[in-house]
């Protein structure tokens, strides 16, 4: 078993409040952005690029490359932004808000090392409109923070200037996607835009502008502590750094932990530390590895690494780190239609494929878990899935966003994987499992 | 005569607001504040009555038709008024798996009201993931959040919404 060696994000929650401004200085913050403000903005975007972080939103795209797209002030003079996508709402994915919760100024920090880097003066926070509790949270830390002389006219004293505004959605997952994101923090209803453009050259109000997670930017104050070479060295592969995933469903245990990128899903399901595995006499059937989009996997694919490029071999994605476990006796029609139905509904209905195929989808799901399918639907809804992403190998979407994909991969692996199922739901013309879908912890108590 | 929109108060703290809202945008970006704004509104009023939209628009020198646009994209804002308790229940599959089913029919048993009713006392409805799946299942009231959610602690919730 690979227990963490260190800990990167969650290191000193257990030590008291982090929330506050006095408990994150006691326990050395915001040195690193002093630290940073003495670097020229080109070095600390290398030491980023050579600590192999990789965007933890569910893309896994390297940070300091994707700031390396910003064009320099002499090739364009707007001014640049920076958003931090803090929209969490994949489903299965419950780790940024716990950021938000026990250490902003951790992303605080952060933040001001990336706009320092990039030459950004105003930094937006986009959050989920459900999190009051963490959006207040984060509002007491940034008034904190220029009270204290941190952020405002003079960057921790420096002539820079940096303003961080939070604004807070209002319950539309499209809104995590980037360019939705962007349209919404413009005013308007979260509509993804066609790339390229890609945001970094035209984003906000047609400025330059980089999109980064809570958790990849609160990462930058460790890197900046210890090193490139050390959060470089914590990693597995190409992907630096440890990572903050959550399990859920079906194991003893459910929760969010930090875990190493070696950390198979395997580990994470039964080890003592994290999920303590299954109640006596249940075995996992399936289990989504990053967020409902990311394809599921089977019992036989669970000693595959949390790192970002282990599930390639899959054709799945280690996503936003949400891991969902179903056990043995859980009906996967009845748990892909929860999950079609959630796609179906937060599709923002500017492409074709995406508008009438989800729904489409989600229909003939349903059909078929209540007992009112034929054999022809599972072509059917093949199919359609087909139309709107083919798959494998992931990200040949046909649609402007990849949230048509992020609908097609869950249908189009769940059939592949499990079709026995839904081969008997409509040769029984009834759902097998009865009144009792959901498995081991299904029922309300 | 019809009631003026605001009260002294809520004018004041409206005016405030969106003065202090529009300082985090761009001189001639006025309209981007158009989230936050609707969320001001809605906090004042409960939800978003007509002449509070025109208000919005005029202020942010937008348009009735881009307020009324961004206000029903958004499952949050309220363009009808709720009921006084606006229950979320996550229902996606990370809660389900842990009873949300079971969870959202004991409440419309409890409550006397079905999911998707807007009711004068509770507007219960199923949400989609709030980042609790690892402390499933949840649910919100009036936005405030909920977790690791059991009958015994549901009634405890309710008992408090007289
Ligand atoms: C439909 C959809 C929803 C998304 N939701 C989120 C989200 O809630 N949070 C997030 O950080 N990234 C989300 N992303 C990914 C973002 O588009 C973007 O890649 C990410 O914020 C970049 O930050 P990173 O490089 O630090 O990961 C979503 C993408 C899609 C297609
Ligand atoms: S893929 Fe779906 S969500 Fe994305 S832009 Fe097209 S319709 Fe909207
Ligand atoms: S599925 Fe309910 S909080 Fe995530």
């Amino acid at each position: 078993m690979s227990v963490l060696a260190e800990k990167v994000i969650t290191r000193d929650w257990a030590k008291g409040p982090n929330h506050t401004l006095a408990g994150y200085k006691k326990n050395g913050g915001y040195a690193q952005l002093k630290k940073a403000l003495t670097m020229a903005p080109a070095a600390i975007t290398d030491e980023v690029k050579k600590s192999g972080l990789r965007g933890r939103g569910g893309a896994g795209f390297p940070t300091g490359l994707k700031w390396s797209f910003v064009p320099s002030l002499e090739k364009n003079s707007k001014p640049r932004y920076l958003a931090i996508n803090a929209d969490e709402s994949e489903p299965g994915t419950a780790k940024d808000r716990f950021i938000l919760e026990n250490d902003p100024h951790l992303m605080l920090e952060g933040i001001g090392i990336a706009c320092f880097a990039l030459g950004a003066h105003t930094c937006y926070i986009y959050s989920r409109g459900e999190f009051k509790h963490p959006s207040a949270v984060l509002d007491k830390a940034i008034e904190e923070a220029y009270a204290d002389g941190i952020f405002g006219k003079k960057l921790m004293g420096t002539d820079y200037e940096l303003n961080v505004y939070q604004v807070r959605g209002a319950g539309a997952y499209i809104c995590g996607e980037e360019t939705a994101l962007l349209e919404s923090l413009e005013g308007k209803k979260g509509w993804p835009r066609l790339k390229p453009p890609f945001p970094a050259v035209v984003g906000l109000f047609g400025c330059p502008t980089v999109v980064n997670n809570v958790e990849t930017i609160a990462s930058l104050p460790r890197i900046f502590e210890k090193g490139s070479e050390w959060f470089m060295k914590l990693g597995t592969g190409k992907s630096g750094g440890t990572r903050l995933v959550t399990v859920s469903g079906a194991v003893i245990r459910p929760g969010t932990y930090e875990v190493g990128m070696d950390t198979s899903l395997r580990e994470l399901i039964y080890a003592k530390e994290y999920g303590q595995g299954l109640p006596e006499g249940r075995t996992v059937k399936a289990c989504i590895p990053g967020g409902s989009s990311a394809p599921v996997l089977n019992a036989d694919e669970l000693d595959v690494k949390l790192e970002f490029d282990a599930f390639k071999p899959l054709q799945s994605m280690a996503g936003s780190g949400g891991v969902m476990v179903m056990d043995d006796t859980a009906c996967m029609v009845r748990c892909l239609w929860r999950v079609a139905r959630f796609y179906a509904e937060e599709s923002c209905g500017q492409c074709t494929p995406c508008r009438e195929g989800q729904p489409w989808m989600a229909r003939i799901i349903r059909k078929i878990e209540e007992g009112r399918g034929e054999s022809a639907d599972l072509d059917t809804l093949i199919n359609v899935a087909q139309a709107i992403a083919p798959w494998p190998p992931i990200g040949l979407g046909n649609t402007i966003c990849a949230l048509g994909d992020a609908g097609a991969l869950p249908v189009q692996s769940f059939v592949q994987k499990f079709r026995k199922e839904f081969e008997d739901h409509i040769a029984q013309k009834r759902c097998p499992h009865g009144d009792q879908p959901w498995g081991v912890f299904g029922e309300f108590k | 005569m019809s009631e003026p929109l605001f009260t002294a108060d809520e004018q004041k703290k409206f005016d405030a607001g969106i003065a202090e809202l529009l300082s985090h945008y761009p001189p001639d970006r006025k309209s981007a504040a158009m989230l936050p704004a609707l969320r001001l509104l809605q906090s004042l009023k409960t939800w978003l009555p007509p002449e509070g939209m025109q208000l919005v628009a005029q202020r942010l020198e937008s348009t009735v038709e881009a307020a009324y646009e961004v206000a029903t994209f958004y499952v949050m804002f309220h363009t009808k008024k709720p009921g006084t308790y606006v229950i979320d229940v996550c229902t996606n599959l990370a809660c389900a798996l842990r009873g949300a089913e079971g969870m959202l029919a004991y409440l419309e048993q409890k409550l006397g009201t079905k999911a998707g009713e807007n009711g004068e006392k509770y507007f219960l409805r199923e949400t989609e993931c709030l980042a609790s799946c690892g402390t499933a299942p949840c649910l919100q009231i009036n936005e405030d959040h909920h977790e690791n959610l059991t009958k015994v602690k549901v009634d405890a919730l309710l008992e408090k919404l007289s």
